[in-house]
């Protein structure tokens, strides 16, 4: 605060008027708002530059290498990355492939068909599931989805062998591309995949239905009018209607699945190298982070790791900057 | 069950793939209504298959969390495998932390969203500037969390790293671990708080000028009186994201299994060293082999799950409660 003068020492009255008192504050109020958004700049100037000195050993020694091999060895000090980058894209990928059908029915459901007085609890229950942490996924799918899923899935599908009339290329494709080196222990890339896409599914239903829910009712009723059924009214009408920032937010739960930690550290798996199959075990950038960060001994170990956070942070920038600029002026959270 | 869902989900495709390409390549009235009817049973079956996978997250999470909560939750630390214990010193950590971070975030974030609604609109300059920073201010709010964590180690805990080794600490602390949770806390509430204020009106501004007071006095007097119901709202989001984040304090307020925290101001209260935290907790001990460390776990995710929705839930009563005054 600034000097108080001889007027404002005096005794006031007791209504005081919004006078100029403190006029002088006013520039430095405005500086230390401007200073507070200037630091949101830093911080994220601060992490980029950050991760690019904590990951320069790494990058320097290995150079492009880093991203092409999959030898991760701690003990000799070799480090390749393509296997959590590898891991964390099929994951997101994988997960955003089973969401999205499932997010775009419940958003259609929620704008379209479900009964009034159904809407908005069941909208609200979309959206409070979308707030919940991470690790509660990660819990429930290391205790109650794995062994499920290993006794459901993985066990059959260990000992089913493709038929025969099928053709061989078939069956080659089974076994190296789907079922790698299965082990029935509920883990792996396609596990992981799947607890992902339950968590990012509320966040991009009730952003997708916020989207729906601006298309102006005079459109659609006019679709309505012309006799177009309700199918049509969606693919002809709605998702035409909100396609960019339908798009965009779609990124947004790339970007979520991308970044994601806890959820997936619990079950995918955790080996590295390449994944073999969807049922392989693997490792995504984050998970590889969760795990090995906190006990990496070798200078070299940790530079390995935030030169991965640093691929993590420019996938995951492009992505976010995508979404953003197609989400433009509806500046969806 | 599983596969059955598994089997479900494919089916649902197919439903979706024959109705959109005879919706594509148009039809009979007959196939269109069949089409339609496809498309109805998907998305109701796509509704009942996301509900009820969340409404089992939550009834096993009360089933498996519920039967542990008891006084020693409260009122012990956390335990050898085979003793028992409690998550007190992990729920203290945690509390402290997230107000740590919510501090922060509240001058950081009310400060910034204000420069954005009231100051950015100046003229070309800001205005440019003002739209980096809210492009920055998107990118940071689904930054993954677990680089935060990284940022945070390289800047406030390493050692050994050049250039940034002058402000380090040098140790994990519960310091750091406020800092990164911070760093999650401030884009929701320079959001939340240049979205309100952006909504309040261009009268009650004048209104403020009209009486001859300075701009930061009818920001503060009028602007932030008038929009103080969303900017609260902004802020319990953001203590709720930051309640049950892991990712970034798992290399900054690492673990601990003693309670270090005190109210000693000159001891940082207890915080200049590794504080325990209720999400690490869960994360080692879920992933440990004693079965009480696991049902501690349990416990753990129960809480935390709670607390979250309870803030959210609190935040749309408040919020309904505006709407009709």
């Amino acid at each position: 605060m600034t000097a108080l003068s001889a007027d404002q020492m005096a005794p006031q009255p007791d209504r005081k008027p919004l006078k100029s008192r403190g006029a002088s504050f006013d520039p430095i109020f405005g500086f230390i708002c401007g200073a507070a958004a200037t630091l949101l700049l830093v911080t994220l100037s601060g992490l980029m530059v950050s991760l690019v000195i904590g990951g320069w050993p790494a990058f320097a020694k290995f150079g492009l290498s880093f991203f092409t091999s999959t030898r991760w060895n701690p003990v000799t000090e070799v480090f390749g990355g393509a296997g959590p980058i590898i891991g964390t894209l099929i994951t997101a990928f994988v997960s955003l492939l089973l969401s999205l059908p499932i997010a775009i029915g419940v958003a259609v459901f929620l704008t379209e068909f479900c009964p009034q007085q159904l809407r908005r609890p069941i909208g609200v229950a979309v959206e409070l599931l979308a707030g919940v942490p991470s690790i509660v996924y990660g819990m429930w799918g290391l205790f109650v989805f794995a062994p499920l899923f290993a006794q459901l899935v993985e066990t059959p599908l260990s000992v089913w062998t493709p038929p025969t009339f099928l053709g061989k290329g078939f069956a080659d494709f089974w076994s190296n591309t789907v079922i790698g080196d299965l082990v029935p222990n509920g883990s792996g890339i396609l596990a992981a995949s799947i607890i992902l896409a339950v968590m990012i599914l509320p966040f991009m239903a009730a952003t997708l239905r916020e989207l729906f829910l601006t298309v102006p009712t005079k459109v659609r009723e006019s679709a309505y009018g012309v006799g177009c059924t309700p199918l049509e009214v969606v693919t002809s009408v709605t998702i035409p209607y909100v396609r960019r920032s339908a798009i965009g937010a779609v990124m947004l739960g790339l970007g979520r699945a991308l970044g994601e930690t806890m959820a997936v550290t619990f079950i995918i798996g955790n080996s590295h190298g390449l994944p073999k199959g969807l049922f392989s075990g693997g490792s995504t950038i984050a998970s590889t982070i969760a795990n090995e960060f906190a006990e990496a001994t070798g200078e070299m170990h940790t530079a390995a790791l935030i030169a991965l956070g640093f691929v993590l942070f420019l996938i995951t920038f492009a992505v976010l900057a995508i979404a953003r600029a197609l989400l433009g002026a509806q500046r969806q959270a | 069950m599983i596969a059955l869902l598994g089997i479900a989900f494919i089916a649902l495709i197919a439903v979706i793939i024959a109705a959109g390409l005879i919706s594509t390549f148009g039809g009979s009235l007959g196939l269109r209504k069949v089409a339609n009817i496809g498309f109805v049973v998907f998305c109701v079956g796509g509704a009942v298959l996301a509900l009820s996978a969340l409404a089992a997250i939550l009834a096993s999470l009360l089933a498996n969390g519920f039967g542990g909560i008891n006084l020693a939750v409260f009122t012990q630390d956390t335990p050898a495998p085979g003793s028992t214990g409690g998550l007190r010193n992990a729920i203290l950590g945690s509390i402290a932390m997230c107000l740590e971070g919510m501090v922060i975030a509240i001058f950081v974030g009310i400060a910034a969203g204000t420069w954005l609604a009231e100051y950015a609109d100046r003229n070309n300059y800001t205005k440019t500037y003002g739209s980096i920073v809210r492009f920055v201010n998107d990118v940071l709010l689904s930054a993954p969390s677990i680089l935060v964590g990284l940022f945070i180690y390289t800047v406030l805990v390493a050692k050994g790293i050049p250039v940034l080794s002058v402000v380090s600490l040098g140790h994990f602390s519960g310091i750091a671990g406020g800092v990164a949770l911070s760093l999650l806390a401030v884009p929701v509430v320079t959001r939340t708080t240049e979205d309100v204020l952006r909504l309040q009106s261009r009268q009650l501004r004048e209104s403020g000028v009209a009486l001859g007071a300075p701009l930061w006095v009818t920001i503060r007097a009028i602007l932030w009186k008038a929009a103080q119901g969303g900017m609260i709202t902004g802020v319990l989001l953001a203590f709720a994201r930051i309640s049950g984040e892991t990712a970034p304090l798992l290399f900054t307020a690492l673990n601990n299994q003693f309670n270090g925290l005190n109210f000693k101001i000159e001891d940082a209260f207890g915080l200049n060293a590794p504080t325990a935290n209720i999400p690490v907790v869960i994360f080692n001990f879920a992933l440990s082999a004693y079965d009480d460390w696991r049902r501690l776990a349990w416990v753990g995710s129960l809480l935390i799950a709670a607390a979250v929705l309870g803030i959210n839930i609190l935040v749309r009563v408040l919020s309904a409660e505006q709407k009709r005054s």
